[in-house]
């Protein structure tokens, strides 16, 4: 268990009498890159928030780096964590959204800094000059003091992904970070994420882009109505999937 | 965001383009009534400055009277504080609201229903008689020993149940306005900040509430001066404000009708100010957004002023003749 950072057993989780994840059991290893595909509603979202209690889940574990996320467990009985810890778990795993949700008010300099000053305490000054390499490295060195409605979507989401990495998170998680976008768009947010990759980031990704899974992924992964239908090496997922779900979805998309 | 970039980058006009010189639609019906409206003002105006009875002397005499100066600082003073404390309560109770706790969302809408369901007028007279029916205010443990006992004359001073009564009353309209303002925040704004670690409060303060000020704004800038037009009530208090001020005033010398155009005078130089002021404000929580809220009469009249002047669109012309 030490060296995967999730680790899902089981995951159920229930809206109302909706049932929207039926067991997910999957793991993720450090410095892995899974991509997670599957039709609308299959319960990718979900999952993915659930990885950081923004969703409890209703039956099932889930290990975020050996620690049981949203619970400790005491002999047999899980006993729920106070807000405080779970915000510093979540301190440790970013989050990029597909609306962007930059915050509307504050800079790109100001989304970046705000969480680690407030949140971690750094000093100000480190915070920025920490912020200004970030917006180097997502190629926006010179559009530290726009506002989020004065950028592209794509330099939106290069932000975003710039504000997440603040926080210096040893996982990142990806909400189909390029549906968003104009078509033009997606390939420089995806060239961020392939540097991330490369240098050994830990994400999960739920994305359409077949093009960046298959290159990217260490791992690809097919959900389909609340469990995972089929998962493995992206050549062999995309070349020779097993299951007729999998087929149909991927014919459609390819 | 595209069309900031249409605002900063004009298309180029087409080639061979010529200005078009048209003869405008007539419309008589305009014409018709701009003369009736300058025929009646002007009618209206004559009347005022030449009856004598409105007496303009007086008005000129009393406009700046020391009695009338206090009412003044004393009607500014009880807006002020009545609105920030209406602010802080209207803020705490909205919040309150969205709580997951039933209770504390029972407790907010009861006393919403409560200040909102009973004129003011008739919560100024229960603080002002509040002697009556707590002579003594104990605070200490609820059911317990009290550790403090207060004379509710001594504490509820006329100053304080005005203060009470105009406060509490604003809390449960505060409350409405701040509430509409949070739901107006995209939910994935609370959701980023949750993600990057930062807790329930901290999200409210930092990132949910200086968004939500957009909404929030305008109808707090009505309400203040809805405020300050309701403070007048406490004349019935004999609360030396404005209103009874002049009151004092025309109780001895009889010249009503001067005396309440000194009055009107000034309240309308206070809400002129607040509107100017409720201008500004908006701008400034009107950053960061393409389109702002639509500006008010005075922003227009502002924004034609700074058009001319510097010849640079900053707020998005809203069209009268649109849709
Ligand atoms: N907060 C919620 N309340 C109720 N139902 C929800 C909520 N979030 C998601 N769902 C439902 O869960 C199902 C899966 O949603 P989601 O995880 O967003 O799917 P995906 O991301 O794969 O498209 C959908 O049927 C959706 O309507
Ligand atoms: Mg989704």
């Amino acid at each position: 268990m030490s060296e995967s950072m999730i680790k899902a057993e089981g995951v159920h989780k229930r809206f109302g009498r909706n049932e929207v994840l039926k067991g997910i059991t999957l793991d993720v290893a450090a410095g892995e890159v899974m991509c997670l595909l599957g039709p609308s509603g299959s319960g990718k979202s979900t999952f993915l928030r659930c990885i950081n209690h923004l969703e409890k889940i209703n039956a099932g574990r889930i290990w975020v780096d050996g620690s049981l996320v949203g619970y400790r467990q005491k002999g047999d009985v899980l006993h729920e964590i106070p807000e405080r810890e779970v915000a510093r778990e979540r301190e440790q795993i970013g989050m990029v959204f597909q609306r962007f949700n930059l915050f509307g008010h504050m800079t790109a300099v100001q989304n970046i800094i705000e969480a680690p000053i407030k949140v971690r305490g750094t000093k100000p000054d480190a915070a920025r000059a920490e912020a200004k390499v970030l917006m180097d490295r997502v190629g926006l060195g010179d559009r530290l003091d726009a506002y989020p409605a004065q950028l592209s979507g794509g330099q939106q989401q290069r932000v975003a992904i710039a504000r997440a990495l603040a926080m210096k998170p040893k996982l990142m998680l990806f909400d189909e970070p390029t549906s968003a976008l104009d078509p033009e768009l997606v390939g420089e947010v995806l060239d961020v994420m392939r540097g991330l990759a490369a240098d050994g980031m830990t994400m999960v990704v739920v994305t359409h882009e077949t093009g960046f899974a298959r290159e990217v992924a260490d791992t690809v992964v097919f959900m389909d109505d609340g469990v995972v239908v089929e998962s493995g090496d992206p050549v062999a997922v995309f070349e020779n999937p097993q299951h007729a779900r999998t087929q149909a979805f991927l014919s459609k998309v390819l | 965001m595209a069309d900031a970039d249409q605002l900063s980058e004009p298309a180029p006009a087409p080639a061979a383009s010529v200005e078009i010189k048209a003869v405008p639609v007539r419309r008589p019906g305009r014409l018709i009534a701009g003369v009736l409206i300058i025929v009646v003002a002007a009618a209206l105006v004559k009347s005022v400055a030449t009856n004598p009875r409105f007496g303009w002397g007086t008005v000129g005499h009393y406009l700046f009277a020391p009695t009338v100066m206090e009412g003044l600082v004393k009607t500014i003073e009880l807006t002020i504080l009545s609105m920030i404390i209406g602010i802080a309560i209207g803020v705490l109770l909205a919040v309150m609201r969205l709580s997951p706790n039933p209770i504390v969302v029972a407790a907010s809408g009861f006393y919403i229903w409560l200040f909102r369901g009973t004129p003011v007028l008739v919560q100024l007279l229960f603080w002002a008689f509040i002697a009556a029916l707590y002579p003594v205010i104990s605070l200490g443990v609820p059911f317990g020993p009290a550790v403090v006992n207060l004379d509710a004359n001594t504490l509820i001073t006329p100053f304080v149940a005005v203060l009470l009564g105009l406060g509490l009353n604003e809390g449960a309209y505060m409350s409405e306005i701040v509430r509409a303002g949070l739901l107006s925040v995209d939910e994935g704004q609370e959701e980023a900040a949750k993600a990057l670690g930062m807790r329930r409060m901290m999200t409210m303060r930092r990132v949910i509430l200086p968004q939500a000020m957009r909404v929030i704004i305008p109808p707090t800038g009505n309400e203040t001066i809805g405020m300050l037009k309701t403070t007048s009530l406490v004349s019935v208090l004999a609360y030396t404000e404005l209103l009874y001020a002049v009151q004092l005033i025309y109780a001895t010398n009889y010249k009503q009708i001067p005396l309440l155009i000194v009055a009107s005078i000034w309240y309308l130089v206070l809400t002129t100010i607040l509107s100017i002021g409720q201008y500004f404000i908006e701008r400034h929580y009107g950053r960061g957004t393409a389109r702002s809220a639509p500006p008010t009469l005075l922003a227009r009249i502002w924004q034609s002023f700074s058009t001319w002047r510097h010849t640079r669109v900053e707020v998005p012309e809203i069209s009268r003749h649109g849709q």
